[in-house]
């Protein structure tokens, strides 16, 4: 009798072992996670905010200033040429990669959605894994030469930023958008037939209308990654430091001025914190992307 | 009719577009793999490389990104897969469990270019570990582990609910229903998750800049002493991948035949993400067969 209940205790006092094992260690996986990303934020922001609070550089300077001479006498910390290189390499490339997109997504699930899924998912995929590097040298080899030949001039700018760009989140913004219209209920498509609509006429006014906000999602998140991008844009942008006047002109971006620059500065110096102040600009406006993409979603829900 | 005739002709455009990315991909891949493909040979991918002669090759890189990408893999399996299952199976929908989320969504966003700055400040200068391969490591499993985490948990999610309640009707204890019951039936999707994040780790180059460094040193392959260094396995050395060697030969390269060199290496690099690809969904399917009793 006393032998049956014995074994009991031990076991109970196993399960409780093992319950507590599972919910510290998963938990502190997920402690690191959010410590991680306090410190980047704050160790970023700290060494981009010392620019302002310990070497005086006015914030007006940074964000308005044309000229960018950190080496100079006097010198100067504009960083308004890489500013606009971004905003415009980044927004270009969403206007060529969003119509795309969306026609690919369309193909995907409208138009031919068995056969037209099995041709552009592998294709999807597979652009999508192509690594950045390989986009900058492709961008080199051929991007910048046909431009050079078609439009004269060196070939590297901004144009060839942003179609190197276009092409690098043309897989991030079809998916969402696939993604999206696959999700929509059967039912809205078939009212609209019932009622005579065209294939188009029901695309236009009935399926793009219900999925605009997660179409806008998906643009936006592939504008965050073109904000990002580092290596294949230096690669092909050319690289001054001037406020761009047309698409041919050779710019900078604020990555490939960081990417460049930031080996060879020392650390504590005001040239390399101002590099530092660029990369809390591309904090910023992640922040500010995630909001977006929140928004967006809430709408999506409603 | 003309409602009939704009259907026509914007269903042309869609599929003209549509089709226009297949070719875009099919041109992409052809250009990289012709203009590459007659680069690599035996010589190109185990010899080292030349900095002003012609004739080198890629081998420490090739190295180099393999070793990192298994370093990576040893420190974000545990917390990644820890932090999926935290998320899958012990968070409560609540304030707390919306703020992990939006941490995770942050995280993933960040550049990579931020991630390796934040490597080269925390990591290489305030640690210590100079640039090497262990802070390329860790700059990597930041920029991994929020795409772990999400995968993870799908993969928990998708266990039917059935398995659980047996579990817990035979009186096991929650981690005991994870580890013996939930983790064999999503081990398929974990590993296919696994395999397809490590395929974006091998092309990452912006991240190892300023941590794994742009440098490789000598190595000698017959010393496998972990502290020396030339050393090939010594994680304190720095070290140049292939992703951050076709930057580097691409926008500074000057020996003759940085081009040809560029190309081969790209070839290289587009070839092991595709076969991380195919390998993804081929493993998978084997270990579902293996875990379930299914054909």
């Amino acid at each position: 009798m006393n032998n049956k209940l014995k074994p009991r205790r031990p076991l109970r006092e196993k399960h409780y072992w093992e319950e507590w094992t599972g919910r510290i260690y998963t938990s502190i996986c997920v402690v690191f996670l959010i410590v991680v990303m306090f410190s980047i934020v704050y160790f970023v922001a700290s060494k981009g905010l010392s620019t302002f609070f310990q070497d005086g550089v006015s914030l007006r300077e940074f964000i308005s200033g044309k000229t960018w001479n950190p080496t100079g006498e006097p010198a100067a910390y504009g960083a308004l040429p890489f500013i606009t290189g971004s905003f415009i390499t980044t927004l270009l490339a969403a206007l060529i990669a969003s119509p795309l997109s969306l026609c690919a997504a369309l193909f995907m699930t409208e138009i031919v959605p068995g056969k037209g899924k099995k041709i552009l998912q592998p294709a999807i995929e597979l652009l999508s894994g192509i690594p950045s590097v390989v986009y900058g040298f492709i961008g080199l080899s051929v991007i910048v030469p046909l431009l050079r030949s078609m439009f004269g001039g060196a070939g590297v700018g901004i144009a060839a930023g942003c179609l190197v760009l276009s092409v690098m989140i043309l897989p991030t913004v079809t998916s969402i958008m696939a993604d999206a219209l696959s999700a929509l209920p059967k039912g809205l498509r078939e009212s609209s037939y019932a009622l005579g609509a065209t294939r188009w006429q029901t695309i236009y006014r009935v399926i793009i209308p219900t999925v605009l906000p997660a179409l806008l999602t998906g643009i936006v998140l592939g504008m965050a990654r073109a904000f990002g991008e580092a290596l294949a844009v230096q690669m092909v942008i050319g690289n001054a430091p001037h406020v761009p006047t047309s698409l041919l002109e050779s710019a900078s971006t604020l990555t490939s001025v960081i990417t460049l620059s930031m080996g060879n500065t020392t650390m504590g110096s005001v040239h390399n914190n101002a590099l530092w102040s660029m990369a809390l600009v591309l904090l910023v406006m992640t922040f500010v992307f995630v909001i977006l993409v929140r928004l967006l979603e809430r709408r999506n829900r409603v | 009719m003309k409602a009939k005739t704009v259907d026509k002709v914007a269903t042309s455009i869609i599929v003209v577009l549509a089709l226009f990315i297949v070719v875009l991909l099919l041109g992409l891949l052809g250009f990289i793999l012709v203009r590459g493909i007659g680069q690599i040979n035996w010589h190109f991918l185990t010899s080292a490389p030349q900095l002003l002669k012609g004739g080198g090759g890629i081998g420490p890189q090739l190295f180099n990104s393999i070793f990192l990408l298994v370093l990576t893999l040893i420190i974000t399996i545990p917390l990644g897969w820890g932090g999926g299952i935290y998320m899958a199976e012990y968070a409560k929908p609540g304030r707390i469990t919306s703020f992990i989320r939006l941490v995770v969504e942050v995280l993933s966003s960040f550049p990579s270019i931020v991630i390796g700055l934040f490597g080269l400040l925390l990591i290489v200068n305030t640690f210590g570990l100079g640039f090497s391969l262990l802070s390329g490591a860790m700059a990597l499993a930041i920029f991994n582990l929020p795409l772990m985490v999400r995968t993870t948990e799908q993969a928990f999610r998708a266990v039917p609910k059935e398995q659980k309640e047996a579990g817990l009707a035979l009186g096991l204890s929650k981690w005991k229903i994870i580890t013996s019951i939930l983790l064999p039936v999503a081990l398929p999707s974990l590993i296919t998750g696994t395999i397809l994040a490590s395929g974006r780790i091998f092309g990452e180059a912006a991240a190892l800049m300023f941590t794994a460094g742009m440098s490789s040193p000598p190595l000698d392959f017959t010393d496998w002493n972990p502290t020396s260094p030339r050393s090939p396995i010594n994680p304190l050395r720095p070290a140049e991948t292939l992703a951050v060697h076709i930057w580097k030969v691409n926008s500074e390269g000057i020996g003759p035949d940085s081009k040809e060199i560029a190309a081969g290496a790209s070839a290289v690099l587009v070839l092991l993400v595709l076969a991380f690809n195919l390998s993804a969904r081929w493993i998978g399917r084997v270990v579902y067969r293996r875990m379930t009793a299914s054909k």
